[in-house]
């Protein structure tokens, strides 16, 4: 009853096309892009068109007692966007146009609609860039990437998306909105609350703006593909080359299971009798990067790999599509694709990707790690079969000893995924009853009703139920 | 897998969905509306629970299954490589199946099966259409009534005579380099002859012989993508019937869509149809589009004479994702002398025709096109080849509402001009 009086209400606000109630359509916000999470149908789906709407939203959730699931294009991987406990779906996919590009002051502003790869589109013709590049790149939105606080193959170079989130607009759990940062590199008026909102999963309250720093597009970049036949040899790669102050764009890495994989896929002519491949750009000033890719050749060689180097771009492009399909050919392997982002200090990579056999063969899964070699953020892929009640268990062991590991490795859980709703039962283990308990609180101050994305990253509702 | 087997069939196929959201990326609907139940993704996941029984078919159901084009762009991007359009197949057949087809599309489909009522329908209509329709130029004309079609659509007047009226049965050559079969198809036969007999021109010009049989009729293409999977493998039956006997080299198609059905959908239908299976797998296997065979066969250039034309290409997505006829048709039209070739920035997105959904979602199918149009525009050419006789008609709407100069054409009608061949 009161849930009929609320969607009037909402139809009266942001108008009925922007209030979807079918079923079916619903069932199409019951899940994102996780995989061996529950799925739950909203009760309505909301597609608000400005800050005034999504105020208007907020309003009426309160009074009627109904969460909000803010949702970008729900391609997240920590169930981040799933509605639990029903409620109401707030997509911001209307809400995405570009408000500003300024080429002095190096910033862009934009609603959180906007896809990441329409700003980079749309910055390229000021010989601008904006770093972050999640694998999602081409559909993911500005507000879910803020939100999730994603990351990507520039991470090592050029950090991850709070480095260029500088100011916010955000609409808070009372329904008073609020700006924080802006266009100016300095600032230190109060807590850095634009630090706090991103990566903040939509609990603490909804993005409606973002302005972004945006850098000088690099001049030139050369491409390499390494081979080795010892693990361990890619691995002191890895650290050498950090080690002799080179720092690559990307340093990505592939294990054997991926390579064979990758090869049997795509068939480009990748050797298979390697144990491990790495993807190096560097990029920059054409001096530089041509003593940098000099020194990684070197580097390469020394530890006993081999090494081709794109001569143009068509050739780049070949390089980098053994990393491309990755992801893809392990997919194609099985029906379920569980992709985890456990987390080392750069120096732990070896050890994490021996540790990451170990567990394969342990639980007998068939893992494909590649990922982010330069930034410690590996990408161990458990392909399996969601009908297979068995597998599927030795999946859920394997993934908690992956999380140890990453943790006595002084990693973390997650690296760029987020904790959503797949991770919150192992917060503690990384941060500690205290460390949670500051989440709690914070959480607590922002959204004392437990609104906003309820049962991810916290869970306020289970400490109500244990008073 | 048999497309007739319903939702049991593709049930491994929404499996392998991962539900990534890459489909987003892709689809042209998905980047108008932005709404989930439009994309692959939203689609596969309402497929699943239809299969499963948590879902049942309901008429608002049917509709988000006919929120899509089949351009197979998502299919083209899957990481899991998820036949999406199986899967879109396979719920508009079994929604079919327990609510029917819409009273008009049944209609017209019933007709199609039928060729003799369908030819003499058509014909009346053609004489008439003077009533219903106002014409703007010879080969352009606006409905007087709403009569089912948008007012503002400029939509090409049936042919007086249609191509299967005026062609022969058999054209003999010469010592022929290769003997071929000519499938005209439906929008070809009775809208736009004049790419029938192009194609006949230049076939001719380079030595091949060509027999029309006269009994052909619709490929089917509208009742496999709108469910009627019984009626499809009655006409795919029919064809098998028709062109396996003919003992030629090819079967050559002029639409990509109808060469699908041809090449992927014949084998598929037939495969449990006593007598049929390997008489369809080798139909399937002689079917080629026109420009493929063309620029395979290939063609004598010293008698091309030279155009001064610049020209751009339209990829039609079921001839070049769906065949992967995708480089053939801009080497013809490259190597014709003096023709100028600009690309498209994105050659190969859909116009947003669909042929039914054109109908169905006309503003929509209109949005779509503009983006194809803008690209267009950005070329500077004067023509507009492409390869499928709806995405031709489609083009012509849109092109000739926005006031734009460009011409669309079958790549085989500027081929044939430069054979000499009058248009």
């Amino acid at each position: 009853m009161s849930l009929e009086k609320a969607l009037t209400d909402l139809r009266r606000a942001l108008g009925p096309h922007n209030v979807i109630t079918d079923p079916a359509d619903l069932l199409c916000y019951s899940y994102d892009a996780t995989a061996d999470v529950p799925t739950q149908r909203p009760d309505v789906v909301v597609t608000p068109e400005s800050t005034a709407h999504v105020v208007q939203v907020v309003k009426i959730a309160r009074q009627y007692r109904l969460p909000i699931y803010p949702r970008g294009s729900g391609t997240n991987l920590s169930g981040g966007t799933i509605p639990l406990r029903g409620g109401i779906v707030l997509a911001t996919v209307k809400m995405n146009r570009i408000l500003e590009i300024d080429p002095a002051n190096l910033t862009a502003t934009v609603q959180p609609g906007v896809i990441i790869q329409d700003l980079n589109n749309a910055v390229a013709p000021y010989g601008l860039l904006y770093p972050p590049d999640p694998g999602t790149v081409a559909t993911a939105t500005m507000g879910g990437s803020v939100a999730e606080c994603s990351g990507g193959l520039r991470g090592l170079k050029y950090g991850v998306t709070r480095h260029y989130v500088m100011g916010l607009e955000v609409v808070l759990a009372s329904g008073e909105v609020i700006r924080c940062g802006g266009k100016t590199v300095k600032n230190v008026t109060g807590y850095d609350l634009v630090r706090l909102f991103t990566g903040s999963e939509g609990t603490l309250g909804i993005i409606t703006e973002i302005t972004v720093r945006l850098i000088p597009a690099p001049q030139a970049r050369e491409t390499m593909l390494a081979g080795f036949a010892r693990l361990a040899d890619a691995g002191n790669t890895v650290t050498e080359i950090i080690q002799r102050k080179v720092i690559p764009a990307t340093l990505e890495i592939m294990d054997r299971v991926t390579v064979e994989v990758v090869e049997n896929y795509a068939h480009i002519g990748l050797p298979t009798d390697v144990a491990a491949l790495l993807l190096i750009e560097v990029d920059g000033i054409p001096e530089v990067v041509k003593y940098e890719a000099e020194t990684v050749r070197e580097i390469i060689k020394k530890n006993n790999g081999w090494v081709k180097t794109a001569e143009n771009e068509a050739a780049r492009e070949n390089l980098l599509a053994a990393r491309r399909a990755a992801l893809p050919a392990l997919a194609q392997r099985k029906p379920t694709t569980i992709l985890e982002d456990a987390t080392v200090p750069r120096s732990k990579i070896t050890e994490m990707l021996l540790a990451l056999e170990e567990i394969g063969k342990k639980y007998d899964l068939l893992i494909g790690t590649f990922g982010h070699a330069g930034d410690g953020n590996l990408h161990p892929t458990i392909l399996a079969d969601a009908r297979d009640e068995d597998e599927m268990r030795r999946v859920r062991a394997a993934v908690e000893e992956i999380f140890r590991v990453a943790l006595s490795l002084g990693g973390t859980l997650s690296g760029e995924h987020g904790i959503g709703m797949a991770k919150m039962r192992f917060l503690p283990w990384e941060m500690g009853a205290s460390g949670v308990n500051v989440l709690r609180q914070i959480k607590k101050a922002l959204d004392p009703e437990n609104i906003l994305n309820p049962g991810k990253m916290v869970d306020l509702a289970q400490e109500e139920e244990q008073k | 897998m048999s497309l007739l087997n319903g939702m049991a069939a593709v049930k491994e196929e929404i499996i392998k969905c991962m539900k990534c959201g890459n489909c987003q990326a892709a689809c042209p609907i998905y980047k108008e509306l932005r709404l989930e139940p439009a994309v692959a993704r939203g689609k596969i996941h309402l497929a699943g629970m239809l299969a499963g029984g948590e879902l049942k078919a309901a008429p608002a159901l049917a509709e988000r299954f006919a929120l899509c084009l089949t351009c197979l762009a998502c299919t083209a991007v899957c990481p899991s490589g998820v036949k999406v359009c199986d899967i879109i197949l396979a719920a508009r057949a079994a929604l079919a199946a327990e609510l029917g087809l819409p009273f008009a599309k049944r209609a017209a489909f019933a007709a199609l099966t039928q060729p003799k009522l369908f030819r003499a329908g058509l014909k009346t209509f053609a004489r008439l259409q003077g009533l219903a329709f106002r014409r703007l130029a010879p080969f352009k004309m606006k409905p007087r009534f709403p009569l089912g079609l948008e007012m503002r659509r400029v939509v090409p007047p049936l042919a007086t005579a249609s191509f299967l009226d005026r062609a022969k049965e058999k054209y003999p050559v010469e010592k022929p380099l290769a003997r071929v079969a000519l499938f005209a198809g439906c929008l070809n036969n009775y809208v736009y002859p004049r790419v029938g007999h192009a194609a006949l021109h230049v076939l001719q010009a380079n030595r091949v012989e060509v027999v029309i049989p006269r009994e052909q009729h619709c490929c089917g293409a509208p009742s496999i993508y709108n469910g009627a999977t019984g009626m499809a493998r009655e006409m795919a039956r029919s064809h098998v019937d028709i062109f396996g006997s003919l003992g030629v080299d090819a079967v050559i198609t002029m639409c990509g869509t109808c060469g699908e059905s041809f090449a992927h959908f014949y084998p598929r239908l037939l495969e449990d149809v006593p007598g049929y299976g390997k008489k369809a797998r080798e139909l399937a296997r002689k079917t080629t589009d026109i420009a493929r065979f063309l620029y395979r066969l290939p063609l004598d250039k010293g008698n091309l004479r030279s155009l001064d034309l610049s020209v751009t290409y339209h990829q039609p997505c079921h001839l070049g994702r769906g065949l992967g006829v995708v480089k053939e048709p801009v080497e013809l039209l490259s190597g014709i002398p003096g023709t100028r070739y600009t690309p498209l920035k994105d050659p190969a997105r859909c116009c947003g025709n669909a042929g039914s959904f054109s109908l169905s979602h006309y503003h929509l199918s209109y949005r779509i096109l503009g983006h194809k149009l803008k690209d267009i525009a950005g070329t500077g050419a004067q023509v507009v080849a492409t390869g499928c006789p709806a995405c031709k008609m489609q083009l012509t709407d849109g092109l000739t509402q926005e006031n734009m100069s460009q011409e669309a054409m079958h790549t085989v009608e500027i081929l044939a001009h430069a054979y000499g061949f009058a248009l």
